[in-house]
């Protein structure tokens, strides 16, 4: 039983299923560990920031957002990667399966980055550079899910979505230098943010909460994950084996 | 090896030539859109003045974007492109010639007449200049990048609204630095740098953009 062996057994979808089903309760607690004391620090110990107010403590959810958004797409690729590499049946689902999220991450990093930008700027949304990369990333991850949404065959609709997975990540860095090199030549509203040595109290409570989506991600991509298997391997006898047993 | 791609582009080329209608009126999309912004916000001319690039560009994206479906799908009913991925040439050739082939039938028209719907818009004879040479250098990418939706999107139902959903966040770059380009022409900042930037991108987009749709297309065919 040595390592090489447990990573091969466990790309099959029949024994990835009882292990993510295992897993599934440790990263929801590890999520709701996180996020209270993410969210203890973040609202409770953290001080409030002399320019900003309380109004600053909603970069406790939207940082970490964020942060979630960019890294998703990034696993995504990966997963398109391995999956149109060595041709395996669980990497496109894992790509498939994470893409709602990275969806959701970005658009509440848009929303809450709207909620803090009208008290601090004064307008709910500027056309900085950051925020115009992070709205067409929300588009990158729309384009995907409506691609592998509109193939019918499974193998498909894998391998498509991650071609176009791995042009994106490709396009990424180009869309983001364009948007901030348009951005500093029209020299739209000038803000930037003053990124005063930030307290160390804050920076657990950002990491903290960072962590909580992290393990929210992963618990929610295993639970869809699972329920991908069993649609996809309907017809075949671990299934029938799996859904009869639990009923029993 | 060139010869694939001169035999590809010329096939192509007399089937455009078969089916004339289709260029017109992908041009003639392209006229109406642009004269529909003066319509919608008044005939100002130092407003439209300032709108010119990006309302002309934004219309190249759109006009582009519809011959975009056409690409492959004739060849993939009747079953030349099974054909073609069959023959012992890297379909990726073929796939570059297929590129040139609509640059020339769809980018290229666009260039010539968009100087003409730069007049209505005012704008000086050297921004006409460089709002005709950012269209050229530019449109190569469109059609190349536009080459990998249209192969992801080949034979599906919907495909002409998702290809748009796939491509246009990805002509993102490519408008940034078109309606740049005139721009800074117009703000006497010169537009070279843009220039530059656009012909790289082009470069890029035509030599891995075959390549990435070849891949998509074999996925199609299998």
């Amino acid at each position: 039983m040595n390592d090489r062996f447990n990573l091969y057994r466990f790309a099959s979808p029949a024994t990835f299923y009882p292990l993510a089903g295992r897993l599934i309760p440790w990263f929801i607690a590890a999520g709701i560990l996180f996020g209270l004391a993410g969210l203890y620090i973040g609202m409770l110990v953290a001080p409030t920031d002399f320019q900003q107010g309380e109004g600053y403590r909603i970069i406790f959810i939207h940082v970490p957002t964020s942060w979630m958004s960019m890294f998703i797409y990034l696993v995504m690729a990966f997963w398109a990667a391995i999956g149109l590499a060595f041709n395996t049946r669980l990497s496109g689902m894992m790509a498939q399966a994470l893409a709602p999220t990275g969806a959701l991450m970005a658009f509440l990093s848009l929303w809450t980055g709207a909620l803090w930008g009208k008290p601090m700027w004064g307008t709910w949304w500027v056309w900085d550079a950051r925020l115009t990369s992070e709205l067409i990333l929300l588009f990158l991850y729309i384009g995907y899910m409506a691609l592998v949404a509109a193939i019918d065959d499974a193998r498909r609709a894998d391998k498509a979505g991650g071609i176009l997975l791995l042009v994106g990540v490709v396009n990424i860095p180009i869309i983001y230098f364009s948007v901030k090199w348009w951005n500093t030549l029209h020299q739209g509203s000038s803000v930037n943010l003053t990124k005063s040595a930030m307290a160390e109290v804050m920076l657990w409570g950002m990491l903290l909460m960072a962590l909580a989506f992290w393990m929210y991600s992963i618990a929610v991509a295993l639970a869809r994950v699972r329920t991908l298997m069993l649609e996809r391997e309907r017809h075949t006898d671990w299934v029938r084996k799996t859904l009869v047993g639990d009923e029993q | 090896m060139l010869k694939i791609v001169t035999s590809v582009i010329a096939r192509d080329l007399k089937l455009a030539m078969r089916r004339q209608a289709d260029i017109v009126s992908a041009l003639f999309f392209f006229v109406i859109v642009v004269s529909l912004f003066p319509l919608g916000i008044g005939p100002e001319v130092d407003l439209l003045r300032q709108l010119a690039p990006g309302v002309l560009w934004v219309a190249a994206l759109l006009a582009t974007m519809l011959s975009l479906p056409r690409l492959f799908a004739d060849d993939y009913r009747d079953g030349t492109l099974e054909q073609l991925a069959l023959s012992p040439h890297p379909l990726g050739l073929i796939v570059t010639g297929k590129v040139i082939a609509h640059w020339l039938v769809s980018g290229l028209p666009l260039a010539l007449i968009a100087p003409i719907l730069g007049i209505q818009f005012d704008l000086s004879g050297e921004a006409l200049l460089v709002l005709t040479g950012a269209i050229l250098l530019g449109t190569p990418a469109l059609s190349g990048i536009g080459a990998i939706g249209a192969a992801l999107t080949l034979g599906l139902r919907g495909g002409g609204v998702l290809l748009s959903l796939l491509v246009l966040p990805l002509y993102i770059p490519v408008l940034i630095f078109g309606a740049g380009a005139v721009d800074a022409t117009v703000s006497g900042l010169g537009g070279e740098g843009h220039l530059s930037l656009l012909t790289a991108m082009t470069f890029a987009a035509i030599g891995f953009a075959p390549w990435a749709s070849a891949a998509a297309l074999k996925i199609a065919l299998e």
